[in-house]
């Protein structure tokens, strides 16, 4: 018996001992499992040239894509404001599951409430699950603000939300004044990064046109303040937060919106804080008097910057700026839009990274790497590598588009060290284990789910992206700003000389190169 | 020791009855009227919870409970190993249901075994305008070709299929005869309908009993000799290995197990379960339709079962054994006896540090009530106990076998609810899921997830117990719960104080 009270062996080592091992051996003949040879050459067959072509040929199955469905991008960004409850018009399945998704990355609570619609929803609408819904979620919650999106089943059925939430107010299910912002986010549209964008328009454009049709419309003032859009993040708390340093820094009068990096960061000590931080209502509504809105993620919020562009901001968009030359043109741009200068700190700040890349560069440069994850992160990520000296080989976004192929061609083409590398809009994860057979790398960049590619390859995952369930707290940490830079450079460096470690650690073969100094 | 346990039965029984009065105080009166036929306070003797249950959720309130394609995919059929599971519509179903459920198989991954892949038909608008049907024959042609050592298919379906009038029946049918007969399954487990994961559970068993039963009489003789001490592990979704701590059990006592349903399971598996001579059903919730099919169809007789802790388990080896000869009967005491010294020195081990500790349970399927032999076992205490998605029946077996007079019932709790009953009853111990547990660890409150075992387990059997009572001692002293408030803050709640 393996067991025992001193030493409880749990599901790691349990069932590798003989009697498991017997038993599982035993299991087999109920199975009736396929040849062995047969499965071991169709698991080679699957490395090949051949199997990569018919792979890259499907038309219509999707293998493990790196995307996800609009709504979670809407609740994303909904808890950002201030005392905000999400509600998901549709079927109560789907919130359970972005719940559950945003719980198991942030190791946080994820509030979010369904109009339950069912079978008779389907049939006649879901018009009284939005009228109960919204009476039930505003007394239990007690919200300032009730965000309205859609699963895909409310979208098949064609329910009308600015209908159904003005029916509901007329009805009295929250006060005719209280705020209701909506946004339709069909999940056979687009991926998380279009439901963000549209839930932030919409919760913009309720505040400052008009409220649906119930208040004036804001007369904008431009005033000198800057809007910050951080775009769909798993690193939102780092980040959001290191961008605020930055604007304090630099005396810039700003307003972060859909700043959710304190609701998914909240302390543990005895009180559950469901709403926490959050852009105010009020900055949400005076926003619309900014000289001008910057998304840090152009692909996530292009509804959201033509809007604020159409009420006559100046607006600008980043891919994800990671690095020294990412964080150097933001950092300028917000010199130039608000005319502050660029404080001694930043540039000691800079000097910093400059100094860690030059002390390590060697390592770095000329390694092969494979990036995938949202069009953005994987624009910032391939630019950092460039400016290591590093190479980007494949590059892959399920949820990129023919216009991030272009933009990303662009960035590779501007460098000799971008010169090799080549461009997947709208691929899985199956293709990206092809890619990796066919043309290794030395380092894959992705999400948890890369770890499956880590073990078929044997290809080392460096986790940067979202979801990363099964490593903690990383998400603490900013990857944007010069010192965001430093902790990507960090965690590569890492598994760089892990992997040198691994491939040098066996005794008297190869551990000639085990150096304690690298 | 915590406040709930300090008082008397008819003490608690009155503070729990004030509890659910005082909850109900937040909801507008047509919704406090209906929750609060979901609440009530256990009393000895009664034969049910005296909840409702199995009812619609009530929009807003933030209920805890999933969708019929969760029942389906997440918890029936995605634990077939050999067969490829697609999630039919958009991406987003499988994307949050991928890999999270900890359904352990062995097998080589993408190649003769699927579980931990996500197949999805990813529809787009075009799709939803035209319908999927084309769509979806195309994704089985891509499939034979990519994943050539599949053994069968399934189509689970997402809530778009059934609005667009999709026929994916036709569909199977006619792939499968094209591909000489090969197993493809539809499963009509849109999201919307019933009114949780249960619904979905019984689809997937019809669908089994349609579509996979329907066909192996063609089939012929199982691949084995059968014997008479064959049985069938029901219900068994192998979080963490939990039917392969279950199984060992089962074939020391010298039973043979032919086939595991669905964690580790293969579609042989599944085609040879009628010639079982007995059904063991551990999630009676999830399974027992296809358990009461096989029962009238092949008259192969069923039997629940509880291995989570040992007293449970002893019950169970015996009822077991009970369905056989004496040499099955001899062989259970003999498991019995065995594992005797391992479970003496678990619980000479973890009971002291555990005695006393109140419990509170909030999960699906068998646990709300399976799990409270094995806290007892421990000397723990459960106090509050629910159903996400329970039936009448599953309220019946946890009055009449499990719970104590006055413990606090709650069917399809939602946060409000569950975090006041907790705030007010201060348990040292949460088991719930993964949206519940930062909530009341938030709250200074220890925490474990009942569904995925919070990524350790086996919890099931001899071996499982061990780490059950590992994983609920480190839980329940870790040292940080006396750490979180600040020292230069208020004085510790209560709870605290007498928990030192």
């Amino acid at each position: 018996m393996p067991q025992s009270a001193e030493h409880v062996l749990d599901h790691v080592e349990l069932f590798r001992g003989p009697e498991y091992q017997q038993m599982l051996a035993k299991k087999k003949i109920f199975e009736n499992p396929r040849d062995p040879a047969e499965v071991e050459r169709i698991k080679e067959w699957t490395k090949t040239a051949e199997y990569r072509e018919k792979n890259f040929a499907r038309e219509a199955l999707a293998v493990n894509p790196a995307k996800a469905c609009q709504p979670l991008g809407a609740v994303f960004a909904s808890v950002g404001f201030e005392r905000t409850l999400p509600f998901v018009h549709g079927s109560q399945g789907c919130v359970a599951y972005y719940r559950s998704h945003l719980s198991r990355h942030f190791k946080e609570p994820s509030s979010c409430v369904s109009s339950s619609m069912t079978e008779d929803a389907a049939v006649f609408g879901g018009l009284n699950n939005m009228t109960d819904g919204l009476a039930n979620s505003y007394k239990m919650y007690k919200p300032k603000m009730i965000a309205v999106s859609t699963t895909c089943m409310a979208e098949v059925i064609g329910d009308d939300l600015n209908a159904f939430i003005k029916t509901s107010k007329e009805k009295g299910s929250v006060p005719a004044d209280f705020d209701v912002p909506f946004a339709h986010t069909p999940a056979f549209v687009g991926s998380h990064v279009t439901g963000y964008d549209n839930a932030l328009k919409g919760i913009l454009e309720h505040f400052w046109d008009g409220k649906a049709g119930t208040a004036p419309k804001l007369e904008r003032k431009p005033n000198g303040a800057i809007n910050i859009i951080g775009g769909f993040d798993g690193y939102t708390v780092g980040n959001l937060r290191e961008i605020k340093r930055i604007l304090e820094l630099m005396g810039i009068q700003h307003t972060v919106l859909a700043d959710n990096s304190e609701v998914f960061d909240t302390p543990t000590d005895g009180e559950f804080r469901m709403y926490d931080g959050g852009t105010t209502l009020k900055d949400a509504a005076n926003a619309i008097h900014a000289k001008a809105t910057i998304s840090m993620q152009q692909w996530c919020t292009e509804k959201t910057l033509s809007f604020a562009a159409e009420h006559g901001q100046d607006v600008l968009s980043f891919n994800y700026p990671v690095g020294l030359s990412a964080t150097d043109d933001f950092i300028v741009a917000l010199s130039r839009i608000s005319g502050k200068e660029i404080p001694e700190q930043l540039a000691r700040e800079r000097g910093r990274l400059v100094d860690a890349i030059a002390d390590s560069s060697a390592h770095v440069h000329g390694k092969k790497f494979a990036i995938y994850g949202d069009p953005d992160l994987c624009y910032g990520l391939a630019a950092f590598l460039l400016e290591l000296g590093a190479e980007p080989t494949h590059v892959l976004s399920t949820n990129g588009n023919k216009a991030w192929q272009e933009k990303m061609q662009a960035l590779l083409a501007s460098s000799p060290f971008g010169q090799g590398c080549q461009v997947y809009p709208g691929r899985d994860l199956w293709h990206m284990r092809s890619l990796l057979f066919t043309e290794p790398v030395d380092f894959l960049i992705g999400n948890t789910y890369g770890k499956y590619l880590e073990r078929d390859t044997a290809t080392p995952l460096i986790r940067i992206g979202f979801p990363i369930f099964d490593r903690h707290h990383h998400h603490r940490s900013p990857i944007w700003g010069y010192q965001g830079g430093l902790n990507v450079l960090v965690k590569i460096l890492d598994k760089i000389f892990d992997e040198i470690d691994n491939k040098t650690n066996i005794l008297g073969k190869t551990d000639y190169s085990f150096d304690i100094i690298r | 020791m915590s406040l709930a346990t300090t008082n008397s039965v008819a003490e608690i029984r009155a503070r729990n009855k004030e509890l659910i009065e005082e909850v109900l105080k937040v909801y507008p009166e047509k919704t406090a009227k209906r929750r609060a036929k979901h609440l009530n306070v256990y009393q000895a003797g009664k034969s049910d919870c005296g909840v409702k249950s199995n009812i619609k959720s009530i929009p807003g309130v933030m209920t805890i409970r999933g969708c019929a394609y969760a029942g389906s995919k997440g918890v029936v059929w995605g634990p077939i190993k050999d067969m490829v599971h697609i999630s039919h519509g958009p991406v987003g179903c499988g994307q949050y249901s991928w890999g999270s459920r900890r359904n352990y198989y062995v097998g080589t991954t993408g190649i003769d075994s699927f579980v931990t892949l996500q197949f999805t038909s990813d529809f787009q608008e075009k799709d939803i305008v035209f319908g999927g049907d084309k769509k979806l024959d195309k994704i089985l042609d891509e499939i034979q070709e990519l994943f050539p050592l599949n053994n069968g298919i399934t189509i689970q379906s997402e809530c778009p299929v059934g609005l667009i009038g999709d026929d994916i029946e036709a569909v199977s049918r006619a792939k499968s005869k094209e591909y000489g007969g090969k197993t493809i399954v539809p499963v009509r487990c849109e999201g919307f309908r019933g009114v949780s994961q249960s619904l979905g559970h019984h689809i997937a068993n019809d669908a089994v009993r349609d579509w996979i039963f329907g066909h192996i009489e063609a089939e012929g003789k199982p691949k084995f000799e059968p014997t008479p001490y064959d049985v069938a592990i029901i219900g068994d979704y192998n979080i963490g290995g939990d039917a392969w701590s279950s199984r060992i059990l089962l074939e020391e006592m010298g039973l043979r197990v032919i086939a595991q349903w669905s964690g580790d399971g293969s579609l042989a598996e599944l085609e040879a379960t009628p010639k079982a001579k007995l059904n063991i059903l551990h999630c009676y919730r999830s399974m027992n339709y296809i358990s009461r099919h096989m029962e009238e169809k092949f008259g192969i007789p069923w039997c629940e079962y509880n291995f989570f802790g040992p007293s449970k388990i002893a019950d169970s080896l015996r009822r077991i054994a009970g369905y056989f000869d004496d040499k099955i009967k001899e062989g259970a005491e003999r498991v019995i006896e065995k594992y005797q010294p391992l479970v003496d020195a678990v619980i000479a081990k973890y009971r002291p540090r555990l005695e006393g500790k109140t419990v509170m349970l909030y999960v699906g399927g068998l646990r709300p009530r399976h799990v409270i032999g094995a806290y007892e076992d421990l000397g723990m205490d459960v106090i509050g106990t629910g159903y996400e998605f329970g039936h009448n029946d599953d309220y019946q077996r946890t009055a009449q076998h499990y719970v104590k007079d006055s413990t606090l019932i709650y069917d399809d709790v939602n946060g409000y609810e569950f975090e006041r009953f907790v705030e007010k009853l201060q348990p040292d111990l949460v088991g719930s899921g993964i949206k519940e547990k930062y909530v009341f660890q938030k709250m200074s409150v220890p925490f474990r997830q009942m569904h995925s075992w919070d990524y350790s387990g086996p919890y099931h059997g001899y071996d499982g117990f061990a780490i059950f009572a590992r994983d609920m001692d480190m839980a329940v002293n870790s040292p940080i719960w006396k750490r979180t408030k600040a020292p230069w803050k208020e004085a510790p709640s209560a709870k605290l104080q007498a928990a030192e």
